[in-house]
């Protein structure tokens, strides 16, 4: 197993400084307008849960077919609102502040090492990644794959705005991302012209079919709030994953270095 | 690109290679999946503005 150790290895150091790369420009760029848009969660009132209650109605509408995505009725079964205090309601959340702020982090690095996992084990069927230029244009694909593919469909959402049921929207996201991925994959590696349509119809049809929409778009969320949050998530992510592939690239680079000149030692 | 000599593991059997790579990706998979897809609550909730900050589908 010691590609299987050495992918790991090279993906953990480049998971962990995306990871953290990631948190930061997310502590400035896109969670103080997740906070905003919770004010106007909050300030909802009447039938608005407010911010803790609100995932909770969701959760439940996850395992029944209760439309989650009406703003104005959001999916709580009869009597959630009324019943206990929210926070009882779904379960353990980090308190607000550092301890939200640390979760944030926990989890950036950890899908960081996630997504590097992905692209490591891919990019070395197809030779690896050899130098930290390469593997930018490896974390664009990245990017292609997992931020604009699916966030086409599914725009970057913040709290309190309408959307479809988790679960069909889940499952369009991922199908986006495979498609997406095997799509330039094919133009990338399989030079042919066949193929090349084959990719681009793969790419296009699940913008054919459309992700999952609410059944109203009714929000609180001012028009220029979300606007913000899209071009957030958009650009921070594509730096993340231009960070993500360069140092894949660098790393590897000295790894190999290393096991050429101790003669498959690492192999 | 200078591929064999250099990969990472140069002397592994082909099919060996194959699957190493293929768990070392699904492991990658499972870790985002569970991180920014799973629907336990305590999970969502300590991972929230995580998944609103990478557009996974949330709520």
């Amino acid at each position: 197993m010691n590609l299987f150790r050495n992918v790991v290895f090279v993906a953990a150091i480049a998971g962990l400084v995306a990871g953290v790369v990631l948190a930061c420009m997310q502590a400035y760029a896109t969670v103080p307008l997740i906070l905003k848009a919770e004010v106007y969660e909050k300030a909802g009132g009447g039938h608005h849960h407010d911010h803790a209650a609100a995932p909770a109605a969701t959760n439940d509408a996850m395992s029944t077919v209760a439309p989650a995505g009406n703003a104005t009725s959001s999916a709580a079964p009869p009597g959630t609102d009324a019943m206990a205090p929210a926070e009882e309601d779904e379960g353990w959340a980090p308190a607000d502040g550092f301890e939200r702020f640390a979760f944030s982090v926990v989890a950036n690095i950890v899908t960081g090492i996630g997504f590097a996992l992905v692209l490591v084990a891919v990019s070395e069927f197809f030779g690896g990644v050899g130098n930290w230029r390469q593997g930018v244009f490896w974390g664009l694909a990245g990017f292609a794959v997992f931020t604009l593919a699916p966030g086409l469909g599914l725009q970057p959402e913040l709290p309190a705005m309408p959307a479809a049921d988790l679960l069909p929207r889940q499952i369009w996201w991922t199908a986006t991302a495979a498609a997406t991925a095997i799509g330039l994959g094919l133009i990338v590696f399989r030079r042919s012209l066949p193929l090349t349509i084959l990719a681009v119809l793969l790419i296009v049809a699940p913008h054919v079919v459309g992700a999952p929409q609410p059944d109203s778009f009714e929000t609180p969320i001012p028009e220029g709030l979300h606007h913000q949050f899209v071009v957030a998530v958009t650009v921070t992510n594509l730096v993340f994953w231009l960070v993500l592939g360069a140092i894949v690239g660098v790393v590897r680079r000295r790894f190999t270095a290393t096991a050429t000149s101790m003669r498959d030692s690492f192999a | 690109m200078t591929t064999a000599s250099v990969s990472l593991g140069a002397s592994v059997s082909s099919q060996s290679r194959f699957m190493q790579l293929a768990l070392a990706a699904l492991l990658g998979i499972f870790v985002v999946g569970f991180v920014g897809f799973s629907h336990i609550d305590a999970v969502h909730n300590a991972a929230h503005d995580y998944r609103h900050s990478m557009a996974f589908p949330c709520h």
